[in-house]
């Protein structure tokens, strides 16, 4: 093998990338023309939407491309080594050994027939020759360099038995485990709790101060790079749109794609979207909970356990023309709440007012006429809308429950729901497979319009879109709102999204709500300990104020 | 995989499939599913002409001709090819001189009738149980749940013996048939039909259909049904098949149609005797049966193939499919086992 | 773990419970006169009474269950003409037309069975796994297509034809096998396997293919997973990922296929045994049915159920030992 060609021009360097994958008979264009280089010690930032291409040029950079049919044209160099036409040995030192990914989807990166610290002693083995043993060490030194507590024997745990961010933390150890000059991050926080990808972009942060490391971050999230990398570079269909300076690229973007990129995004630190507050000063109460509660039974395989607790004593109210906004991370019984309070589910505590009535304990005749008035936006534009009946279908449906029977009247009447929502009318034949995530969500709010409801849930409406059809459905939930006087539940993981809506927020933790109260006044003076600690997780699109942050969260981390 | 997000304005892509004719269109344009449904065609009619086929020949399947026999050679057809001659198409059974194309033109009606019997009985029972069950109370649900796993566990094909024997013989057989093969089989429907509703249940459109106002029974007609058609109309197709081999096998073993009607599987049973003396008597209806189930089990690889959900979701996101990293070959391929009867039926394969 | 078996092993023994009372009801209760039955047609009322309460037939419904079960857990006596004939558990019963114990008959013919189904076992996993696992790994050389054709193929075969055309071809035309006869193993192994081969190939034939179909979907489906992915994304050689990452999860699928075709084919293997004539377990279900005796056709319909119940058992339990994310409890 020839010696390593210290210093011989950068680390990376990507010419003319192109990457065609077959599709059917044909080819499509996934990367197009995309180039870059990349310092030692440097990080860049590929920022992109679904299907920009930016996962598919990190993957080039291990050349990960082959075997797979793709055609790639260019020249791809990784610390010298040529990754489009590396062999052998050459191949297998630039994986893992030259360069190593951090990949997205920590729970099925990982075998889980086998202990962690086996997998990256493995790992070791292929790209340096020492001892079982020594391998073992080396896996339990580097998972105890990631943060992991008791390494020795957390070691030998299979990647089932961790929480998602300490598997990230393992695939990142992998990574470590043979001091590659360059890491690659496909994603990596994406499934992430906020404050968990806070914790693990620190890492990476700090591990490249620490090693030296040249680092490739790529994601669809711009707070996340914010704070994380030097250079960006922005991608959408396959191109690269822009590229440079982080403080640049963000600060003062050249290019259109890229500004309505950040206008897109929804900030945590940016006043109240113009004219939210405007109905919100106090209409009736619509709906009050008092001390709510669900337990579920847990029943393992045959014998039963404690009952878990999703919602624990939540109270809050609902007034008429206002949006309540409620954040928490997963797990914290949101999605619970939110579905008790349309009555998908029975409260097993506690009492639900609609409009004064009890509904907490209705059965589901009695409550059949009192649906139309409390309606649901679901998260997944995929299982929302039945997939063998026509969106006008679908959105007809409550009109018809109703016992309307003119035709006419029902096709006018869906045709003028899915112009309101942005649709086309003549759309009512067409099939939900037909239409996009975005298009699928604005049916669903269609549908949900068509009882002419009083009060709205919608259950992370957005979580599952792009950022900028995320922003153009946040939009069209607003103008709804305003112009329709509903009341909005809002319910998410995205503290921005959440203020960008809300009048009122609550912040819930464990099926609590710890804080509640106006939204200015929760955002900008929080009280509780958590609700700050999740404040200062979020990202933010200014890198020296996402550096400043960082300090301050090491700092109290060490304190 | 997000779909790739056209501008809300934007109108959305030509549709793939939609709808039952689609799903026509793309089965016909397959050369072997076009043979295939020929050949049930072609047999569909041979059965219900069987009759007239043989009048034509003149003959029918019940006269004996031992003047045709070689009573020295122990019963073995005079001529070559088991007797095959201008009167005898095919030739003579051994033993008997009976007729062996009119035979085997009857035998194709007992064969068809008693398999798509067998498997309306089964889908039906299958399909109201697992609906039941699906829909039901907790306790409707685990009664019909256990009485599934019972008749899944039981060992079909001796069971549908044993009651083959002690069901006296003046029933009529290829009912009897009939309803031995397709009470014991509906299991796997049964279950699939459960599973199914009770994870379509979960879905969010239900709840959808239940916040619009929907009752119980609208939410499974309008909700319910139309996803669960494919997935019963798949497992029918592989049922199919495999009861015209349940039926021949019992015909084969001698507790199914007794002579003097005739069956392939019947005819069949007489062939340990015969296999060496006359192989062609022996070969007809094993072709026979080999062409038809075979005929059945394309076309029923080939409606899985276009029904199964897991292929339908592929081809809905096919284009955002390898537009952002790499993807792995063989994702395409078929599902590797697909539902599985567990039937006598099946079990009679081996 | 050792919780996980014995809630198996309970849910089992529930199911074969279940199972004996199905078919002493269908059995017993259905028919009409199971003491007609046993003593023929011709029988005087006299002797059909007589031999009603020797068989214990003259009991309540439920009391003469409870003895069968009794019979099945502690043995139990039956009066034979002049003195007691003591029935040893598992007891099944008495035969009515040979007075044999049901359990001796089928202990009997259990290993005619048993090799039959072990030997195709081990011919079509040879001939179905290897071929799966060459054409995964060697792309292209054996296509999907040819495996499906196979499979589709096999599928519409019943073994009696399969059976049937092999010796019209290798017994009777070319002459190179002799007709299957069945010896035991521990008489003569060489004679054992000449006798056996026919047998095993024909069952072997029909489900090679789809265990050749299954194997090689499996294990692409294995390399194409997300870990397999990681770890050649760090230079382990294609080698090491198929037999450390891959074929673990690969062959799942197909040892949990082979226990339950292994369990059904002790009941379903009559079409073999009644083709080619071996005395097992099917050969002996044929015989009992057509001279209708009862407690041979019961203890056969058990005995094959519990084979059923236990192959259905161990494939449950290699799913759950082989997938690790899966905790037992």
């Amino acid at each position: 093998m020839s010696a390593e060609p210290l210093n011989a021009g950068p680390l990376v360097e990507v010419r003319d990338l192109v990457v065609d994958f077959p599709v059917g008979d044909g080819h499509v264009r996934a990367v197009d023309g995309v180039g870059f280089t990349l310092e030692a010690g440097q990080a860049l930032g590929i920022v992109g939407e679904s299907g920009s291409g930016k996962s598919t040029v990190a993957y080039g950079l291990l050349g990960l491309h082959r075997g797979t049919g793709a055609r790639i044209g260019g020249s791809v160099r990784v610390a010298g080594v040529d990754a489009v036409t590396a062999e052998g040995d050459e191949l297998r030192r630039l994986r893992g050994g030259l360069a190593a990914m951090v990949f997205q989807d920590p729970l099925s990166a990982l075998d889980p027939y086998y202990a962690v610290g086996d997998q990256i002693a493995e790992v070791v083995r292929v790209h340096r020759d020492v001892s079982r043993k020594e391998a073992r060490a080396r896996a339990v030194e580097v998972l105890d360099r990631v943060g992991i507590a008791d390494a020795a024997r957390r070691s030998r745990s299979r990647p089932h038995e961790f929480s998602g961010g300490m598997r990230q933390r393992v695939l990142i150890a992998m990574a470590l485990a043979c001091e590659p000059r360059l890491l690659v991050a496909d994603e990596p926080t994406t499934a992430l709790d906020v404050t968990v990808q806070a914790q693990i972009l620190d890492l990476l942060h700090e591990l490249r101060a620490e090693t030296g490391a040249g680092l490739v971050l790529v994601t669809h999230d711009l707070g996340v790079v914010a704070g994380s990398v030097d250079r960006v570079l922005v991608m959408k269909d396959g191109r690269a749109v822009e590229h440079g300076p982080v403080t640049e690229v963000l600060g003062t973007p050249r290019e259109p794609y890229t500004r309505a990129l950040l206008s897109a995004v929804p900030r945590v630190d940016a006043p109240e979207a113009p004219g939210a507050t405007a109905v919100s000063a106090g209409g009736d109460v619509l709906l009050e909970a008092t001390d709510l509660r669900r337990e579920f039974a847990t029943r393992g395989l045959a014998r039963r356990t404690a009952p878990v607790t999703a919602v624990d004593g939540v109270s809050l109210t609902v007034r008429a023309g206002e949006t309540l906004g409620i954040v928490g991370e997963s797990g914290s019984g949101k999605t619970t709440l939110g579905r008790m309070l349309v009555r998908l589910l029975e409260p097993t505590g506690g009492r639900l007012h609609y409009r004064g009535r009890d509904i907490g304990a209705l059965g589901e005749k009695e409550l059949r006429p009192l649906r139309r008035e409390l309606q649901m936006v679901f998260q997944d534009p995929v299982s929302s809308l039945n997939p063998r009946r026509t969106i006008g279908e679908s959105v007809a449906d409550p009109l018809r429950i109703a016992g309307e029977t003119d035709e006419r009247r029902i096709r006018t009447r869906v045709g003028d729901l899915l112009e309101r929502v942005g649709l086309d009318a003549d759309w009512y034949h067409r099939y939900p497979h037909e239409f996009s995530g975005g298009q699928r969500q604005r049916v669903g709010i269609a549908r949900a319009l068509a009882p002419e409801p009083r009060l709205i849930v919608c259950d992370e409406p957005v979580s599952a879109l792009d950022v900028t059809t995320q922003a153009q459905v946040v939009e069209l939930l607003g103008e709804l709102q305003r112009d329709l006087g509903l009341a909005l539940v809002f319910i998410a993981h995205d503290l921005a999204v959440v203020r960008q809506v809300s009048d009122r927020v609550a912040v819930m933790r464990a099926g609590r709500i710890v804080e509640q109260g106006d939204a200015d006044t929760v955002y900008d003076s929080p009280q509780h300990a958590y609700t700050k600690g999740l404040l200062a997780a979020v990202p933010v699109l200014d890198p020296a104020e996402a550096t400043a942050r960082r300090h301050a969260r090491l700092a109290s981390a060490t304190a | 995989m997000a779909p790739q997000e056209p501008r809300a304005g934007e109108a959305p892509a030509a549709s793939p499939a939609a709808g039952g004719r689609q799903v026509w269109r793309r089965l016909l344009a397959r050369r072997t599913v076009l043979a295939a449904g020929l050949v049930i065609v072609l047999l569909a009619l041979i059965a219900a002409a069987a009759p007239l086929l043989s009048a034509i020949e003149g003959q029918d399947p019940t006269s004996f001709h031992n003047d045709l026999l070689d009573s020295a050679a122990g019963g073995v057809p005079t001529g070559s090819f088991g007797g095959v001659s201008a009167e005898h198409w095919l030739g003579v059974e051994p033993g008997t001189g009976r007729d062996v194309f009119a035979r085997l033109v009857h035998g194709a009606r007992i064969s068809l009738l008693v398999a798509v019997g067998a498997t309306l009985v089964q889908v039906t029972i299958g399909v109201l149980l697992g609906l039941a069950a699906g829909l039901g109370s907790r306790l409707l649900d685990q009664l019909i749940g256990n009485t599934t796993e019972v008749m899944l566990a039981l060992p079909s094909l001796v069971f549908a013996i044993s009651l083959m024997a002690i069901v006296p013989s003046d029933f009529p057989r290829p009912l009897l048939l009939t309803l031995v093969i397709g009470l014991l089989g509906w299991g796997g429907t049964s279950r699939l039909v459960r599973a199914q509703t009770l994870s379509l249940k979960q879905l969010d459109y239900v709840a959808a259909a239940r916040l619009a106002g929907a009752g119980r029974w609208r939410i499974a007609r309008r909700e319910l049904l139309p996803s669960l058609a494919a997935p019963v109309i798949t497992y029918a197709a592989v049922l199919l098949p495999s009861n015209v081999i349940g039926e021949a096998g019992l015909s084969f073993l001698g507790v199914g149609v007794k002579p003097p009607t005739s069956s392939w599987g019947q005819m069949l049973s007489g062939a340990t005797t015969w296999f060496r003396a006359d192989p062609m008597y022996v070969l007809l209806p094993s072709a026979l049966l080999f062409a038809t189930v075979l005929a059945f089990t394309v076309l029923g690889d080939a409606v899985r193939t276009e029904l199964d959900p897991r292929a339908a979701s592929r081809l809905r996101v096919g284009t955002a499919r390898g537009a952002d990293g790499p993807t792995a070959d063989g994702s395409g391929g078929p599902t590797p086992t697909g539902p599985g009867p567990s039937n006598a039926a099946e079990e009679a394969t081996a | 773990m050792t919780r996980f078996l014995l809630r198996k092993a309970v849910g089992m023994l529930g199911v074969l419970l279940v199972l004996s009372l199905v078919v002493y009801a269908v059995f017993y209760i259905a028919p009409g006169d199971p003491a007609q039955l046993a003593c023929g047609e011709k029988c005087s009322p006299a002797q059909v009474a007589q031999v009603r309460e020797r068989l214990g037939l003259d009991a309540p419904v439920y009391l003469q269950y409870a003895h069968f079960l009794q019979g099945l857990v502690a043995g139990r006596d039956f009066s034979a003409g002049t003195g007691l004939l003591h029935c040893q558990a598992p007891c099944l019963g008495i035969s009515y037309r040979s007075g044999e114990q049901v359990t001796d008959m089928i202990a009997a013919r259990l290993p005619v069975t048993a090799s039959l189904a072990l030997g195709a076992m081990v011919v079509w996993l040879i001939l179905g796994v290897g071929t799966g696992l060459l054409s995964a790994l060697r792309r292209g050389r054996l296509s999907e297509r040819l495996l499906t054709a196979l499979t589709l193929a096999g599928n519409s075969v019943p073994v009696f034809v399969i059976g049937l055309v092999l010796l019209i071809v290798f017994c009777a035309q070319l002459q190179w096998l002799p007709f299957p006869t069945y010896v035991p193993l521990t008489e003569d192994p060489q004679q054992w396997f000449w006798g056996l081969l026919l047998p095993w190939i024909s069952l072997a034939l029909i489900e090679s293919a789809k265990y050749a179909r299954l194997t090689r979907s499996s294990m692409l489906e294995t390399l194409a997973d997300d870990h397999i992915r990681t770890f050649r994304a760090y230079g382990v050689s294609e080698r090491h990922l198929v037999t450390r990452h891959a074929l673990r999860g690969a062959l799942t699928p197909v040892i949990a296929l082979t226990a339950m075709d292994l369990g059904a084919l002790f009941g379903s293997a009559v079409l073999t045994e009644s083709l080619f004539g071996l005395p097992g377990l099917g050969k002996l279900l044929v015989s009992s049915v057509s001279l209708i005796d009862l407690p041979t056709v019961v203890g056969l319909t058990l005995v094959t159920g519990f084979f059923v119940v236990l192959a259905n058992v161990i494939a449950d339990v290699l799913y759950a030992v082989s997938d690790r994310r899966v905790v037992l409890t």
